[in-house]
Parts: structure tokens; sequence; C-alpha cells
């Protein structure tokens, strides 16, 4: 073989296959393998976001599923109602407030003061009275009966209940025990320092709040060296010799920043004796302190009852009873007492010591009922969390997606069959394409506008209507039904029309008998995705006055209703711990729906789907 | 029967060590059909070998597994051994991306990137890393270019797209383009069926001159042009390699009956 | 209850009408119903049409105009009780006595209301009796003549299906009457808002506080209206967040197409699509939810650890989250434009010995680039309209800044907290929001229509 001119075999060989070569190539597979890793990080992106929502939802959402209820020994009988039963009227309007007071109260009599009885009645929910008048109206032979009523108790109760105000631990009793009492309080002497860890939490406290003022202090001392600099400033100008307005003001403003350092370094000092004192109480360890609020708190189970400790030092403590204890309990051996220490203080938390002991006590008693909870699956809105339902939105959503389908699925798919079979190409049409084809892709809220100035400005009709929230969704799924229609017509084959003109079937006969049915699959399928975006659609619902608080569950297509999305918007506002669960809750529902009926647009498609 | 006259000298007997890719037992499946059964193809240093036979007989496929561009193709699935040099470019200690470095391909219609004229012909120096400073990187565009006999008509104008140029012009880029790389086989799949007569003779002329520094194996559907261009000639019909030998043999003195049909044109 | 009834007599009605017809058909046949031109249905349905279709069309420009007549009546009746009035006042008069008249309890009310609520019943009395008696007479009148038209030659099925036709044209029709619809309630009510707030105070004003308007006249009050309602802001929030969010999305979801549709093998496709479309297809609504009670508090806690000062409404968080919500259109906009590329300049580039990341990055995404650059321009304009994550996670007042991690409010979260509350629909607030409205509407039309010629330019060229 010759030597090629311009380049010989050992060079072009070499080119694609020495060291430098196969490093070159080494290097670019690993660009390729970090190009690989970013795509599918980016699809991991996507995925661990779903799972986190979803997980929070989830997790958030389900013990809104349960509910307590309080099965008390509630007396209905002709004596408290006023009736036997037989009147139905009477029954309506008998004191069930009263009623419901009157059990609770009877199930602690030894609490009197006005303010531990309005306390108490707080353990159960507010609507308990009108959830029992419910039961009783809806069976009227409770009266009398053997039958136990129940009502719910009230959302931080169950809360509690459900292990989401406070975790605590139990200590098993350490020491002997004495007891004195001495008015409404409890001394106690323990034979060996029992008591220390609640007051090393105390002291712990105590340093926290030195801590703040020192902090304070820092910064009042950073004002006061700020205002010194002024007042530093201002003599210096005035040293200057300026002229006698400008000499006035400077003066004025002198005096005033003198006047200020002087009160900051007043509460300079205030600041630093107080968290000086705290300092010197959090060193002395044997000093006993009083437990505040802020500071954790613990129970001591002795003698039948509760005791809540109210000051300790590491061996004595004195303490109040929040459940009543034996009359004459003077001493208690390790094995009679237990400790009960409350990890959130009771300042952080929204259910006090005293309502968790009677909630204990209920339960004890076995009066309450873990179960279903049926009031979030039967009932509208409401500003109590553990009255409110979902109900009403349910219904809602459901009265106004029948309008939407009513009126977005004859249009569109007539529509449809226009575009595609019968118009011709011309500008009309295309003017027409070209708009259905914007319309899908305006955001959400113009249309919620257009209905605000249309429909209930000039026409006049009624805010917050599942009718009108109908038509506003129809509007806005119908360019999605169409295009999904026209989609599905077009791909029914030519021959089939072909087949149908030729035997002397005429335009519409053909579509009516022929494409339309073979089309139907993919238009249902369309619909039924179209109807689940209209499912999940707020804002325009928003704009038409779809947010009143709806309390009923609404009957008709002109009775004010709310929807599922708005009801979750809506409650998204509420600070309530409970009403978070609930609108978890509630997205699960939405959510639920929505699977369902995409499920059922798969379904559709995959059996009805044929291929050409 | 009429074939091109002015057909190539024989050249002699080639020795063994020229062989630079070979073929043997070569098959292909596309799922379950079998595209190709047991071909074994020698193919030699600076030596013009043309493919030909009816449509779908499988001689491009046969071209595309030269640098395994079937690998791009899921169902599809090669057996027995094809060389280069002696290795066979699907085992594991092949790299693909430099096989194709080694083995260039020139498609049938046309394809530059939209991108500038310099820029297609860069493409495979860049992505190689073949050079390092600007300069070795002209040089490299430029004699590209010359050799795809394209400089001349776009020397002044190498920043426009390469879509913007004719036919003719676009495929002697993409030639262009494919011998930047500074490839040892050149591989075309019926290079000139999207081209006038005109743009064809100037490729087929471009061609003789290739081979002084290439290996080419050219997939052809016209026979004069397998005569025109090519020292060796192989004939497939439905997926086998009916006969292969020097295209003036093939052509004057066919062994087998189908060659003797098909040059006739009796078949295909 | 009445809308049933209603119902049902219009069924009624129809079922009537429609089997006269068709008994006729039958009946001038004498049994042999293959001699009609027309099948017997369509006799049927033409007497239905030519019976229902009149009287619909009357009750439909009834229901429109009739609240006109009866306004105009009453005016007249109590000419001089309403003379003291402005026209605002008089309107909110008969407003008033026109709910009551309709109402159950009249309750307190004053003479010249109780005279115009007795005005009103009568009217109201009165009209529908001749629209009944009216109704009545053209379902008659036209089915009876429609009955008299049937005949064996009769060419009944092309009347109804020339009906029909007409029908499905008015139905495309409706598309075209929802555009203007929007086009001209949003112009209408913005004009009304720009005679209260000067055009370019209201684009071009950098203070938005419609808490502090003014209502009512005075040159007063639209000097300090046209100080209030300076927009700058909100587009600026809008902006930052739509940023935010599209610096998000581009990315990932460029590259989730790109991985889908080059390199996951078929099972991971088969999982990984189906997770696109969930998260597509979830409520922004629980995207808002999520956004503000974790997102949001999530990066205020970390900017506290860090020692920055992060708001518990940043535009970080809102901006973050839209993101997300944006990323599945963006792959599956971006997966079109990446398969419409051209085999042959793969096969190309591949041939040419690169690897597959090397043929994606120099060759498939600049030849994509319109495309992709136009798949962006619907995000963003998905993104600007995009209202109830914004709503429930970013802030409410006007903040004209580029740092994310202050609040912002959005055009509309702006929209949604001028009209959602008791306000009179005149007020120059509630006016603000259709004037931001027609805003929204015309850039995101504007986007979607250059989105779209590019798109369309960018497959002619490799058609």
């Amino acid at each position: 073989m010759t030597d090629l001119a311009g380049g010989n075999v050992q060079e072009i060989n070499s080119i694609h296959t020495s060291d430098e070569a196969r490093a070159r190539l080494a290097k670019r597979y690993r660009a390729e393998g970090n190009f690989k890793w970013l795509g599918r990080s980016a699809i991991g992106v996507s995925v661990a976001f779903l799972l986190l929502l979803l997980s929070s939802v989830v997790s958030q959402g389900i013990p809104a599923f349960t509910f307590n209820f309080a099965q008390l020994p509630f007396q209905l009988n002709a004596e408290t109602l006023g009736t036997d039963g037989s009147d139905a009227n009477a029954l309506k309007k008998a004191d069930y407030d009263g009623l419901v007071r009157n059990t609770i109260r009877g199930e602690f009599p030894h609490v009197t003061s006005r303010k531990g009885k309005r306390l108490l009645g707080g353990i159960l929910s507010s609507g308990a009275p009108v959830y029992l008048r419910q039961q009783v109206l809806d069976d009227p032979s409770l009266v009398g009966g053997t039958k136990t009523p129940e009502v719910p108790i009230s959302d931080f109760a169950d809360l509690y209940l459900k292990g989401q105000i406070t975790p605590s631990s139990y200590v098993d009793g350490g020491a002997n025990l004495t007891f004195a009492l001495d008015d409404k309080s409890y001394s106690i002497v323990a034979d060996q320092p029992v008591f220390t860890d609640q007051l090393k939490a105390a002291k712990a406290r105590l340093a926290v709040q030195a801590a703040s003022l020192r902090d304070e202090q820092a910064g009042q001392l950073r004002s006061a060296a700020k205002l010194e600099g002024d007042i530093v400033a201002y003599k210096e100008r005035l040293a200057a010799g300026p002229e006698a307005d400008v000499k006035e003001r400077l003066e004025k403003s002198l005096e005033k920043t003198e006047e200020d350092l002087k009160l900051v370094r007043v509460r300079i000092e205030q600041l630093a004796s107080k968290a000086d004192e705290l300092d010197a109480r959090i060193a002395n360890d044997g000093l006993g302190e009083t437990l505040t609020a802020d500071m954790p708190s613990a129970l001591l189970y002795v003698g039948g009852g509760v005791l809540k400790l109210t000051s300790v030092t590491n061996s004595t403590a004195t303490a109040e009873a929040y459940m009543p204890v034996a009359e004459d309990l003077s001493a208690a051996a390790p094995s009679d007492w237990r400790l009960r220490n409350m990890e959130v203080v009771e300042a952080n938390r929204k259910f006090s010591d005293q309502e968790i002991v009677w909630t204990d006590e209920l339960v004890e008693r076995g009066y309450i009922r873990n179960g279903f909870n049926s009031i979030f699956f039967s009932r509208g809105a409401s500003r109590e969390p553990e009255m409110a339902g979902v109900w009403g939105a349910v219904v809602g959503s459901a009265l106004t997606l029948i309008v939407t389908l009513a009126l977005s699925f004859p249009l569109g798919v007539a529509a449809a069959i226009y575009l595609e079979e019968f118009a011709p190409k011309n500008r009309w049409t295309t003017l027409i394409e070209v708009n259905i084809n914007n319309l899908a892709a305006v955001p959400s809220i113009v249309f919620g506008l257009l209905g605000l100035a249309v429909f209930l400005n000039y026409f006049e009709l009624d805010r917050s209507a599942p009718y009108v929230g109908g038509m506003v969704l129809a509007l806005m799924t119908l360019p999605t039904i169409i295009i999904a229609s026209r989609a599905a017509l077009r791909a029914v084959p030519p021959s089939i029309r072909e087949a149908a003109l030729g035997i002397g079937a005429s335009r519409l006969q053909t579509v009516t008998h022929h494409v339309l049915p073979l089309a139907m699959p993919g238009i249902l399928t369309g619909t039924i995705i179209g109807m689940a975006q209209a499912l999940g659609e707020t804002a325009p619902l928003l704009m038409i006055g779809m947010v009143a608080f709806v309390v009923d569950v609404p009957a008709a297509f002109s009775d004010p209703a709310t929807v599922l999305p708005v009801q979750i918007f809506m409650w998204a506002d509420f600070p309530e711990p409970a009403f978070q669960q609930r609108t978890s809750a509630a997205i699960m529902v939405l959510l639920g729906f929505l699977i369902a009926m995409n499920a059922i647009a798969v379904v559709l498609r995959k059996k009805f789907e044929r291929r050409w | 029967m009429s074939v091109a006259t002015d057909l190539k000298q024989p050249e002699a007997q080639p020795s063994p060590e020229s062989v630079k890719m070979a073929g043997r037992n070569v098959s292909v499946f596309y799922g379950e059909k079998q595209a190709l059964f047991d071909v074994d193809l020698d193919i030699v240093e600076n030596q013009v070998v043309s493919l030909i036979g009816p449509s779908g007989c499988g001689k491009s496929t046969f071209l595309r597994c030269l640098n395994r561009m079937n690998d791009t193709i899921d169902i599809c699935r090669v057996g027995g051994e094809i060389t280069l040099d002696g290795q066979d470019i699907y085992d594991k200690a092949i790299d693909v991306v430099e096989l194709r470095a080694r083995v260039g391909m020139v498609f049938q219609k046309p394809n530059p990137f939209p991108k500038s004229i310099y820029e297609n012909v860069a493409y495979g120096p860049r992505i190689h890393g073949m050079t390092s400073t600007k300069d070795e990187l002209d040089e490299i565009v430029t004699t590209s270019l010359r050799r795809a006999g394209l400089w001349e008509e776009v020397k002044d104008r190498l920043d426009q797209p390469g879509t913007g140029l004719s036919g003719g012009q676009q495929q002697r880029l993409c030639i262009a383009r494919a011998i930047a790389t500074k490839p040892e086989v050149l591989l075309m799949d019926e290079p000139c069926s999207a081209l006038d007569p005109i743009a064809t003779a100037i490729i087929e002329e471009l061609i003789d001159e290739l081979r002084e520094r290439f290996t080419i194996v050219i997939v052809t559907h016209s026979m004069q042009q397998a005569a025109r261009v090519s020292q060796k000639t192989a004939f497939f019909h439905l997926g086998k390699l009916i006969e292969e030998g020097p295209t003036e043999q093939i052509f004057t003195n066919p062994h087998h009956q189908k060659t003797q049909d098909y040059i006739t044109g009796r078949i295909g | 209850m009445q809308f049933w009834l209603t119902l049902l007599v219009v069924l009624l009605v129809a079922g009537g009408l429609f089997y006269t017809g068709r008994s006729r058909a039958f009946a001038i046949t004498g049994g042999d119903a293959t001699v009609l031109h027309s099948k017997p249905e369509f006799h049927g349905g033409m007497v239905l049409i030519a019976g229902l279709l009149p009287a619909i069309f009357v009750y439909v420009a009834w229901l429109v105009f009739y609240r006109y007549f009866a306004d105009s009546s009453v005016t007249a009746q109590l000419a001089t009780e309403l003379s003291g009035l402005t026209a605002l006042e008089q309107e909110s008069f008969l407003r008033g006595a026109f709910n009551l008249a309709n109402g159950q309890n009249v309750g307190n009310v004053s003479d010249a209301e109780l005279k115009a609520i007795e005005a009103y019943r009568a009217f109201n009395g009165a009209a529908n009796l001749i629209l009944q008696l009216v109704l009545a007479a053209l379902v008659l009148g036209g089915g009876f003549l429609a009955w008299r038209q049937i005949s064996i030659s009769f060419r009944a099925r092309q009347f109804v299906e020339g009906t029909v036709s007409v029908a499905l044209i008015a139905a495309s029709g409706v598309a075209i009457l929802t555009t203007l619809g929007i086009v001209l309630s949003l112009i209408f009510e913005s004009l009304n808002f720009f005679q209260k707030v000067p055009f370019f105070d209201f684009l071009f004003g950098t203070h938005w506080s419609p808490q502090s308007a003014f209502e009512g006249a005075g040159s007063e009050a639209s000097e300090r209206n046209s100080e209030v309602f300076g927009a700058i802001p909100i587009f600026a929030g809008t902006l930052l967040i739509t940023t935010i969010a599209i610096l998000v999305a581009a990315p990932i979801g460029l590259m989730s197409a790109i991985y889908l549709s080059d390199y996951a093998t078929p099972k991971f496709r088969a999982v990984a699509k189906p997770i696109l479309e969930i998260l597509a297809g979830i409520p922004t609504v629980v995207y808002g939810f999520f956004a503000a009670l974790t997102v949001a508090p999530f990066f205020r806690n970390a900017g506290e650890g860090i020692g920055l000062s992060v708001s518990s409404e940043s535009a970080l968080a809102a901006g973050l989250v839209m993101g997300i919500m944006i990323i599945p259109f963006v792959s599956s906009l971006s997966d079109d434009v990446i398969n419409s590329v051209p085999q042959s300049l793969r096969d190309g580039s591949s041939g040419l010995g690169a690897t597959k990341s090397e043929t994606i990055r120099r060759v498939i995404l600049p030849a994509a680039l319109p495309g992709i650059v136009s798949a962006l321009m619907l995000a963003i304009s998905r993104a600007i309209g995009e209202t109830m994550i914004v709503v429930m996670a970013a802030g409410l007042s006007a903040n004209l800044t580029i740092n994310p991690l202050e609040a912002v409010t959005t055009v509309t979260v702006q929209i949604v907290t001028l009209l959602v509350g008791d306000q009179e629909f005149d007020s120059a607030k509630t006016l603000a929001a259709f004037a931001l409205g027609l805003v929204l509407f015309c850039v995101t039309l504007m986007l979607n229509v250059i989105a779209l010629r590019v798109i369309q330019k960018y497959r002619e060229q490799y058609d």
C-alpha cells in the first residue's frame, strides 16, 4: 500500500485510539453520566415533592377521620325536657343547653367556682346541645329510654385524646410523702429529693428569662451609645455658633436626647438588676421555685385524685387539687403515688392541665367513645372545628358540576360536530378555532370577572348559587370539551363517513348514527377530564361570591352553596389546629374524587379505544 | 446489456493484512423478522466497495452494522462478527463513540445541522477534542471542505447556515463533516439518490479522490454508479449476499443467475 | 320547586307536540309509512320545533328585557316620589323595592316604598299573564301551522336537519360570544375605572393602597385616588414571583422531558409520566395550602437559622411552589418540541460519534430552541394567570422590591382581594380589579399568540 500524501496510516490510526483520545473519551462519558443524573434528579424533584405533599396532607388529615364522643348520662325524660317525646314542637324547644350543662357539672360536683364551671363546660363542644337535640328529634324514643345519646367533645379535648396537645411521661413514686392541708393548698414533704427534676426545669426556664433580659439590656446599651453620640454631635454644632433659630432647634433636640438617655439608663439598671436577681436564684440550687404557667408542669396522682404542684423545692412541694383526693389523706408510700410531667408548658398550649385531668377522668369513667367522624361527613360549615363538616361543600360541588355538565357537554359536542363535520374552511371557521384555542388559555380568574360583571351585575342572578357557578365553569370547560371532542371525531376514519354517505344518509344522519357513537368514548374521556378540572377550580367561584359562610347543606340549585376547593381555601385561614386537620381531610376527599374521575376516564379510554 | 464503459482497472488480489473491515456470518433481526442471513464480506483498505441489490435486500442494513448505527433501533439484534482492523466492533472493549469517529457515515438525504457551515464541519473535531487551538480547528475545517470539493463555493460564507445550500452542496457539506473527524472508513448510504445528475457527477468524482485517504463502502441503487466508482461490488438479494467480487467481473461475467437477472433488469 | 315544575310542563308540551305530529304523519298514509318523504319522527320533530322554538325565543327575550320594562313602568308611576333623588339613589331605591316585591315579608317600609312595591307586583302580575297567553298562543299557533303542513311529500327531514344545523352553528358561536363577553365587560368596567383614575397614573404609578381610596365625587377624591392606584408594584411582584417560578420549572421540566424521551426505559416512563400527570392534576388550592402551611414556614425558620430575615409570605415560597406546579406543563410541551426534531439530525450526530448528551446539548436543543422558548412563554402566561397559590402564600400589600425573601403581591391576588367582600359594584376599588383583569387578559393573550406563532414557524421549518 502506498504512502498517502498528507497523512500516514499511523497518524490516522492514533488520532482516535491514542491514550489521549481514550482519556478524552472517558471524560465525555463522565459528562454523559452526569447529564443522565441531572435528568434523573429532575424527575426525582417532582416525585419527591409529590410524595412530600401527599404524605403531609395525609398525615395531617388522617386524625380528622376519627373523633371522640362523650356518652354522658343525659337525663332525657319528661322532667328535663318538658315532654315525654310525643310533642315534636316541645322537643324542639326544650332546654338542651341546660341539660348538657347540668350533666357535665353533675359528673364533677366538686367544681363550684364560676370560672371552673365555665372551663368544665368547654370540654364539650359548644355545638353539643344542637347535636343532642338533633339526635332526640331524629329518634324521640330516646326520651325516657335506656339508650344513651352522645355528644361531640371540644376540638382541643379531641386533640388531647389524639395525643397532639402535649406528650407526657409518668415517674413512679420514689419516696414516702406526708400531706398537710391548709385551706385549699396541700403541703407535701418527701423523705427523698423526688422533685429535683421539676426544680431543675423551673430553673432552666428562669435561665431563659434571664438570657432574654440580657439580650434586651444589650439592645438598650446600643441605644444608649447612639444617643451619647448624638449628644456629642449636637454639642459640637452648638459650639460652632449657629444662627438663632437653628440654635434654638438644636438646644431643644439636645434636651430631648438627654432626657431619652436618662430613661434608657434607668431601664438598663432595671434590666441588670432583674437579670442579676434571676441569676442568683438559678445559682442557688436548693432555693424553691413557684411553678408558673411558662414552666413545665407536674401532676401528682395520689389518693384517688390528682394534685397539681404549685411550687417545689428538692424534697417539698405545695399543690392544689385538680381532682379531689381522699379526705383523710396524710401519707403515701412510694407505691401509692406517681408523678406525671407535661412536656409542653401550659402557656404554650390551648388546653390546660385542669382540662386534661377532667378529660382523663371522663375516659376513666368509660364515657368516651372513639369512632368515625360522622360529623365531618354529614354537616356543613361551622365556626367550631369539631362541628364543621365537608358535606355541604360536597353537595355544592355536585350541584355545580351537574349544571356545568348539562351546559357544556351539549354545547361543546355540538360545536365540535359543527366545526369538524360541517364547517367550510373559510375565515369564519378559522376565527372560531383561533377563538377557542385562545379561550382555553385564558386564566380562570378572568372567567370569574366575566361572571361577576355579566351574571351578577347585569343579570342580577343570585350570588353564591350553584347554577351561576355552574354557568361560569361551563364557559371555562367549553373549550376543553370542544378540543377533546374534535380530536375524537377526527380519529374516526373517513371511510366510515364515506360508507354512510354512499348509502344515502344525510350528513347529519351520518354524524349522529355512525360517527358520533364511534367517537363517544373519546368525547366522554375528554368530558370527564374537563369535569375533573372544573371540580378543582377555585378562583372564578370566589369572584361570584361562593365564599359565603354556608352552614346548611344546599338542597336546590339556587340555594347558597360553596364548593369543596373554596371550602378548603376558607378553612386554610383558620388557625385552630383542628381546622388544619380538617382542611387536610377535605383535601383528601377532593383528591379522592379527582382520582376516581380520572381513573374512570383512563378505564374508559383503555376499554373502548380502538386502533383504526 | 450496457454497463458504463469506463470501468475501473481491476486491482491486484488484496493481501490479507490490508483488509480494513470484515464481516463473518453477519445476521440482523428486527424483533422476530430476520433481515440479513449470514453475510461474509471483506472490505479492503483504500478501496471502494459498492453494495447493490433491489429495494429491501438488506444492503443498507449491512452498511449500518459497520458503524453500529443499528444500535439506535431498540428491536434490532446483530449476530455474527464484524471486525475493524481485526477487532470485533461489538466487543465490550470497543467504544461505540470511538468507533463512529473512525467509521464515518453519509446519509441518503443530506442532513446538515441547523448551524453555520463552519460549525457543521467543526462539530466532529470539537466533540472529539481533536484540536486545542482555533487555528488547528480552522485548518481541519478548511482541509475537509477542500477535500469535499466545497471550499471554493463557501469560503466566503462560512458563517451562513448549512441548510441554506443547494441539495448537492448540502451533501458535500455532510461529506466534509464526516471526513473532518479523520475517519478510516467512510460509509455512504445512497448518497446521490436525492441529488440531480450534475451534483451526482461531482460527488462521484469526489469519491474517487477520497479513495486515496479513506476506505469507502457505498450503497447504491444505480448499477452504473457502482460500475463507475467502485473496485469491488457485492450483490445482495432478500437479505443474503449472493455474490461479490471485482466490479468488472460482476458486471461482465456474473457467476450467479440472480446476479445476472438483476444486472439485466429482470429482477429489482 | 318552580324550576322543576316548569321543566316538567315544557317536557310534556314537547312530548305532546311530537306525538301529535307523528300520529298525523302516520294517519295520512293510512298505515304505510314508507310512502312518506320523511319518516314520521321527523314530522313529529317539525311540529315540536315549530311550536317550541318561537316560544323559547320570546321567553328568553322576556327574561332579558323584562327588568327594563318593569323599571320604566314603576319609575313613570312614581315620578313625583323619585324626583328628589339622584340617579344612584333612584337605582338603589328601585332595586330594594323590587327585591321586597319578590320576597315574602315586607316589614316596615315607607309609603313611597310601599307604592313602589305594589307597582312592581302589579306589573309582575300583568306581565306574567300576558307572557303566559303569548307563549300558549305561540305554541298552539306554531304547532298548528306545522301540523297543517304535514303531507306525504313534505320535506320534514330537511326542516328538522336545517334547524339542527343552525343550532350547531349557534353552539359554535358561544365561544365567540364568550370572548366578546370577556373583552366587552373588561373594557367597559375598565373605562369606568379610568374615568376615576387616569390611565397613566394606573399603569405607571408606584403607590398601591386601595384601602385608602376615597369614594364619591370631587376633585380631592379623584386626586387622592390617582395616587393610590399605581400598579407598578403589583406588576413588579408578579414579575418577581413568575421569574422564580420559571427558574424552577424551566430547567427541571426541560431535563425531565429530555430524560423521559431519550434515556428512560419504557418501565421508567410508565411510572414517571403518570406521576407528572398527577402533579398536573392536583388543584391549585392544594398547592396553595401546602405553600402557605409547610413551605413558607420552612423558609422562614431556615432563614432565621442562618440569620436572614425571611417573610412568612415570601415570594420565594410562593414562586417555588408555583414553579413545581408548572413543571408538568413545561415537561409535556418540551417533550412535543423535542420529539418534533427530525430523526435525521439525531442520526447525523450519532454517526459522527457523539454521545447522547452531546447530541442533545449541541444539536437537538439548539434546533428545538424556538419551540422551547415558545413553551416557556406559554408557561410564563400560565404563571402570571395563576391565582390560588399566590392568594394563599403571597402577600397582600404592594411592595416594590427584587428581594425574593420579602412579601410581594401579584395582579391576581389584588383582583381577588378587591372583589371578595361586600363592596358596591361601582366603587373605584371594584373597578380597579377589572382594570387589572384587562391587563392580565391582554398580557396572557399576547404571550399565547406570540408563542403559537413561534411554534408554527418552527414546525414549518421541519415539515
